[in-house]
């Protein structure tokens, strides 16, 4: 922890200078306000816990070391832009990729979209750092079909976003699914509009350390 | 142990709640042509009030009329209003081209009482059909009165049993003072009148099943932040909490002789379709999926459960027989099929049909096989048949808002039923009370 709190002490600056370079992310207490892009990046390719660096919109990646080292600095690859970030959720700059605690999906799917693949490595790595945080993942639906078929598409959400983040450190312990279906809509409309962004995961830290 | 039996107590005070605000009001959207004429009379009052406490005449005239399959005579048109069976001249309701006449009193007796009469004419056979008195404790029962007068002349007509004198359970959301969600699950008259809440929660309720003797409801809750099952009794407001295992604990379904519950548990893998035996709440997992298993309904035997499934990629109705698990695929039309619910006689299966864009009632006949769609709306769901399986209601949107509807089975005859304020959802249709 103490080496942790050090690191962050550093990397700080760095990270608020790429946060305004960056493509614009979820806030992190309002998720599901209706200006959020349910669209973070395009679509990267970047498989799931293998090369991390590559992400160019989001602008910060993490290594999957675990050792003493909690924070990783990588260039990119023309040089010209730092991309850096450190496990804190109290860092709420835009570059913090743990600040996005929103995932989307396509309709009638479960499949976790690639763009959310760094976001998703970076829960998953503070999980893996902090053992005794503890995440709620709520799975919903949008409110086409019907309800309790919607409630079973939530959770297979929830347990695709919770598989993702146990493949790349956290422990299912730390991970725990419910369903909430079409229940709770984060857009109240009637349309492709509200509906992309009602089909959705929300990351819900429960407890932080 | 006495803390947790006072904070259980204090929990359900809070939730126990009286009159709603909110009513139903219904407007018909399409009715059926050769809808039999009718005249109900407007009941005479004999009483020390200058008016009767109810208009008995207008409600069954409200009844016949929705059903869609009655035309009622507007008051105006009358040539007579005769009360009295000896004084009624049928030439002028033969002019008019009625069919059939209704004509009855309603009269105060002693301590608060009423006697309420009424009789049913065929009007070119100049015939009594049926009458029938009735005796009435009190006011407020005067309205059950007026169905079941409604129910005789239906059944005596049309040859099957009404379904006027029933209720319907259904599911509001509508926002607090503060804009904060506040779901209610309600029960009312069949014709929307006196909806009474039976539980609030700020946490989501879904799924409400009527036990078959009417007298608890089973439902989905989210309280503490996880779903839950529990059962009402509606009367008593004394409810139990019968499932509250890891993941989903979904879709409650009463077998048809009351001791039995299916439901969702998805505590060993995916979702899967559960028996419980309400007396031991002993277990047995009914199917083993990879996919999505759910919405389970009894068949009318309680020997087999219609659900639905996405084993086959897409959501389709699927039924298990109990004895030997073995599952069989109902439906092969459209892209999704789901939430399945049986017709009283057991012949029918109505389901919400989609494909991706719109979501209509459909019914499938189990005999022949065929499938016909009821509505003509995008977002339906949530099917419900009347316990004489002569319409079904429904969930739609219509305006921004969660409204609904009914239809009848042959598709011909819809009402809408609006809610004055708030999202209605999930209307299910009681059975006959025992």
């Amino acid at each position: 922890m103490n080496i942790l709190r050090k690191a962050l002490v550093l990397v700080v600056p760095v990270m608020f200078l790429v946060g305004c370079a960056s493509a614009p992310t979820e806030t992190m207490d309002e998720g599901f306000d209706s200006d959020v892009e349910s669209s973070v990046g395009t679509d990267m390719g970047t498989d799931m816990g293998t090369d991390m660096g590559t992400d160019t919109s989001t602008g910060a990646g993490f290594g999957s070391g675990g050792s003493d080292s909690s924070v990783e600095t990588m260039g990119l690859s023309d040089g010209s832009d730092i991309s850096s970030s450190a496990l804190s959720l109290n860092d709420s700059s835009p570059s913090n990729l743990l600040n996005t605690r929103v995932i989307y999906f396509d309709f009638d799917r479960s499949k976790v979209r690639a763009e959310f693949n760094d976001v998703i490595a970076a829960h998953a790595e503070y999980l893996a750092n902090n053992p005794g945080a503890m995440m709620k993942l709520e799975g919903h639906a949008d409110e086409r079909g019907s309800r309790e078929y919607n409630i079973g598409l939530g959770e297979r959400r929830g347990n695709s976003v919770a598989r993702h983040l146990g493949l790349q450190g956290a422990s299912r312990g730390q991970l725990d699914v419910v369903s909430y279906g079409e229940e709770r809509p984060a857009s109240m409309g009637h349309d492709e509009t509200s509906w992309q962004l009602n089909r959705r995961v929300e990351i819900i830290y429960t407890k932080e350390q | 142990m006495l803390k947790v039996i006072l904070r259980s107590f204090l929990l359900l005070m809070a939730f126990w709640v009286g009159n709603a605000q909110a009513a139903l009001t219904i407007e018909i959207t399409q009715g059926v042509k050769g809808a039999m004429p009718i005249a109900i009379v407007p009941f005479t009052w004999e009483g020390p009030m200058p008016q009767a406490p109810l208009d008995i005449g207008a409600i069954v005239t409200t009844d016949l009329y929705r059903s869609g399959r009655f035309s009622p005579l507007p008051e105006r048109d009358m040539l007579a209003r005769p009360s009295d069976p000896s004084k009624v001249n049928f030439q002028n309701w033969r002019v008019l081209g009625v069919e059939n006449l209704v004509v009855g009193k309603i009269r105060a007796i002693q301590n608060g009482q009423f006697m309420v009469q009424f009789v049913l004419f065929d009007v070119f056979r100049s015939s009594q059909i049926t009458g029938q008195t009735f005796k009435v404790g009190k006011v407020s029962d005067l309205r059950k009165t007026a169905h079941q007068v409604s129910d005789i002349i239906y059944e005596a007509l049309l040859g099957e049993r009404g379904a006027f004198d029933t209720r319907v359970a259904y599911v509001t959301q509508a926002p607090d003072a503060a804009g904060k969600p506040r779901y209610s699950l309600q029960v009312a008259d069949a014709d929307g009148y006196g909806p009474q809440a039976v539980l609030n929660s700020r946490e989501p309720l879904m799924s409400p099943s009527w036990s078959p003797d009417g007298r608890k409801l089973a439902y989905v809750t989210f309280e503490g932040g996880r779903s839950s099952i529990y059962t009402q009794d509606i009367y008593l407001g004394k409810r139990e909490k019968i499932a509250g295992f890891r993941g989903i604990n979904g879709a409650p379904a009463w077998s048809p002789d009351g001791t039995r519950m299916a439901l969702v548990l998805s505590k060993d893998g995916s979702p899967d379709i559960y028996v419980m035996n309400l007396l031991n709440k002993k277990l047995t997992r009914l199917t083993k999926s990879y996919g999505i298993d759910t919405e389970p309904v009894w068949t009318r035997a309680g020997d087999a459960i219609v659900f639905t499934s996405d084993r086959g990629g897409k959501p389709q109705l699927y039924q298990v027989t109990l004895s030997n698990r073995q599952v069989k695929r109902l439906t092969f039309e459209g892209d999704y099929n789901a939430r399945a619910t049986l017709s009283p006689d057991g012949r029918m299966v109505a389901m919400v049909h989609g494909n991706g864009n719109q979501y209509r009632i459909a019914v499938l006949d189990l005999e022949n096989g065929a499938m016909q769609v009821l509505t003509d709306t995008t977002l339906d769901e949530s099917p419900s048949f009347a316990p004489n399986g002569s319409m079904i209601i429904y969930a739609t949107e219509s305006q921004n808002k969660g409204v609904l509807s009914a239809v009848s089975v042959d598709g011909r005859v819809r009402q809408r039923l609006v809610l004055q304020e708030g999202d209605a959802r999930e209307p299910v249709w009681a059975p006959y009370g025992k």
